[in-house]
């Protein structure tokens, strides 16, 4: 920041208007070190483009959402009324809605693309640990505003979707029962619930997330971004302190973000305009069907960017301990600079293991996300259990690839990943699942050993020398 | 303890509820796609007029205002006044309906359900096979019995038009089809024309805004693509000097 800053002394203070509000208000040299002075890598790819379209879709679901607050009722008798009101008499309502319901969806393809992008990148590595806690915080308050978004139609999905959610809460030891009343203010979910989640919905959790997103952007331009080569460009700058490898932020990246904020619209409006219920997915038939307290849905599967979660959540029978592993799913990724604590922070140039760890990381989360969405079947809770499993092991895994192991610590870390696993599946064996446990855990200690194993005898997690400097 | 494992039975209840209504769905009532276009006009106006004539009576469209629908179905408004408008009504208000829930539970033992949105709830196919898989049923309080919903206590209103049929069984007593029993005034084919014109009707009720949206999303694409070109082109300009 300091390099930066002390450059400005170079610029006269403009005369006029301008002129007038900088002597008062710092905003010349806010453009300067934000935009104009801002030095970024050169080298960025099509994954450094998530960014600034979550940026863009925060804010477009903040106006969408007051033009939405001006017409809705946060009243269990009006709600959905409201809604259809909006939807046929308001004046392109309609549209405000689906780009509104588009847009919650939209948010979370981009935050998770551009979570997958710092996980193949390492961006979460020292020294920008602070960007990603404050990521994930933003990605929690995000999910936190989705689930009391979606109660608001006051559909049944939302109902009985809401009904899940809170349930979880119950599950608690001790304080769980009050949790839920408190949560709810009643002993079902009632009138008071949607008030109090409308509030929360349209005024504090966006104030947490724009405070958080603040904070991430301010830990983001006081370290500088990292980039697919995953090498730093402070360590070479010129004369005058610019780093060889950046360029600045502004004109560069601000003209190449709007070809992807073209790209994004076009996506986005493609979805608004011809297929907002996205089969059932954005928008979800039953939630066609004012909410009902007396009569349960055939089948409730939570909207498609909760359901890896959930489908952990099923994974496991006793619902408090479904509730603590799907708990734990997402606490893990407050820990992931520090678990994984490899140097070399870009994929390009870690070990073939660490890419297929990444791999089937990325297809087992997809796969829980489907399962998610499906009426679970013997054959799906099985798959589900294996998949949750496979999730927690990708971060012990990425543990052990932080630094070259031994044989006898590979050999231990093997067995105790392969025995933790073991003791859960000999507590539930009995004559009549015994086929798929056994399958099951095969698969996966197969796996496990695989990944672990290997390296004693090949080169599969052997690593490249990082280049000094930016290659492409 | 006792509160806290009915909780938990609720939890499970909710967490693990199969589809087990969707898995029973007859394979029968699964044949009957709806043709629906909400772009032909000529079907939504005779959709409306069915509507108005043989469901109105007992079903609402709370949420479908009736200057809207004049306006969106080319109907003029005196057109429409004269030969959609029933109980004096005004034209500026929704299609709800004179009869009371009370009355409604004495009748039919049920509350006839708001069809606004039916076809977005339940989809088009639902409603279009509802109405042609009725069938002849002496067990049934009204002589009829239902395959696409199994003991409606719906009437078949529309008996007289399609004709009587009974249920056609394979040998392990499961529904394959219909014999026709006796002659309504339409035919097969106009039956289904009508019923699919009644559809139809439903599916833009449940979103008058899909006349709307496909027209304008068009050109909001146009603009889109050709801003993003014009992006594309400024951005390579600019990158001229990045190597």
């Amino acid at each position: 920041m300091s390099e930066i800053s002390g450059k400005i002394d170079d610029k006269s203070s403009p005369s006029g208007v301008i002129g007038w509000v900088d002597e008062r208000l710092p905003i010349l040299s806010f453009v300067r070190n934000h935009l104009t002075h801002y030095y970024t890598p050169k080298n960025f790819n099509f994954w450094y483009f998530f960014g600034s379209l979550a940026f863009l879709i925060l804010f477009l679901q903040i106006f969408t959402g007051i033009f939405l607050a001006m017409h809705y009722k946060p009243d269990a008798k009006l709600a959905f009324d409201s809604v259809e009101f909006i939807m046929r008499d308001v004046n392109l309502g309609w549209l405000i809605r689906y780009m509104h319901s588009t847009g919650a969806s939209a948010f979370f393809v981009v935050v998770y693309l551009h979570m997958f992008r710092a996980l193949m990148y390492g961006s979460f590595k020292k020294p920008r640990e602070l960007i990603w806690l404050f990521g994930v915080f933003i990605y929690l308050a995000l999910m936190a505003e989705a689930f009391m978004g979606y109660l608001l139609p006051w559909g049944q999905t939302s109902y009985w979707g809401a009904q899940v959610i809170i349930n979880l809460f119950t599950t608690i030891p001790f304080i769980g029962q009050e949790l839920g009343i408190w949560i709810r203010g009643d002993f079902a979910i009632s009138d008071p619930t949607l008030t109090r989640f409308f509030a929360l919905h349209i005024v504090a959790v966006p104030m947490v997330i724009l405070l958080l997103v603040i904070l991430h952007l301010a830990a983001l331009h006081t370290v500088g971004s990292n980039n697919p080569d995953g090498v730093e460009i402070k360590k070479h700058k010129d004369e005058n302190g610019v780093p060889l490898d950046g360029i600045p932020f502004h004109p560069y990246y601000t003209v190449k973000d709007f070809v992807g904020i073209g790209v994004f619209l076009f996506l986005f409006a493609l979805t608004v305009f011809f297929i907002p219920e996205m089969g059932g997915y954005f928008l979800e038939h039953a939630n066609f069907i004012p909410a009902n307290p007396l009569v349960t849905p055939d089948h409730i599967a939570p909207v498609w960017y909760f359901t890896p979660f959930y489908s952990i959540l099923r994974a496991i029978p006793d619902p408090a301990y479904g509730a603590l592993a799907m708990a734990m799913s997402i606490v893990v990724l407050f820990f992931m600079p520090w678990i994984d604590s490899n140097p070399i922070k870009s994929i390009r140039y870690r070990s073939m293991l660490f890419r297929i760890n990444l791999f089937v990381f990325v297809i087992g989360f997809l796969i829980l996300g489907y399962l998610g969405v499906k009426a679970p079947t013997p054959l799906y809770s099985a798959l589900a259990l294996r998949f949750s499993e496979m999730y927690f092991i990708f971060f012990a895994l990425l543990y052990f690839y932080s630094s070259a192991r031994g044989n006898l610590y590979s050999y231990i870390f093997t067995g105790a990943i392969v025995f933790l696993i073991a003791i859960y599946d000999v507590a539930r064996i009995t004559s009549d699942n015994y086929i798929s446990v056994l399958i099951g855990l095969a698969s996966v200690c197969i796996f496990i050993m695989f990944m672990t194993l290997t390296p004693l005898f090949s080169n599969l997690n052997k690593e490249k020398q990082v280049p000094d400097r930016i290659t492409g | 303890m006792i509160k806290k494992n009915i909780f938990i039975l609720l939890f499970l209840v909710i967490v693990n509820s199969v589809s087990y209504a969707a898995s029973q769905k007859s394979e029968l009532a699964e044949k009957y796609k709806a043709m629906n276009s909400i772009n032909n006009k000529a079907s939504l106006q005779r959709g409306a007029k069915y509507f108005v004539n043989y469901c109105s009576g007992c079903h609402s469209l709370k949420y479908m205002r009736m200057s809207t629908l004049a306006e969106d179905l080319n109907i003029e408004e005196v057109v429409f006044s004269q030969n959609l408008l029933f109980s004096n009504k005004k034209i500026g208000e929704t299609m709800t309906i004179p009869m009371s829930e009370s009355d409604a539970i004495l009748w039919f033992n049920a509350i006839p359900p708001d069809l606004s949105l039916t076809a977005r709830s339940k989809g088009p196919d639902y409603i279009y096979s509802k109405l042609n898989t009725y069938y002849e049923d002496d067990s049934s309080p009204t002589g009829f019995n239902n395959i696409a919903l199994p003991n409606t206590s719906m009437p078949n209103i529309l008996a007289g038009l399609q004709g009587g049929q009974k249920l056609e069984l394979d040998d392990k007593n499961n529904p394959v089809g219909f014999i026709k029993i006796s002659k309504g005034t339409h035919n097969d084919l106009e039956y289904k024309q009508l019923t699919n014109d009644i559809t139809n009707f439903l599916v833009y009720v449940s979103e008058p805004a899909k006349l709307r949206r496909y027209s304008m999303g068009f050109w909001v694409l146009m603009f889109i693509f050709i801003f993003t070109i014009i992006a594309y082109y400024t951005k390579k300009e600019f990158w001229k000097d990045v190597h």
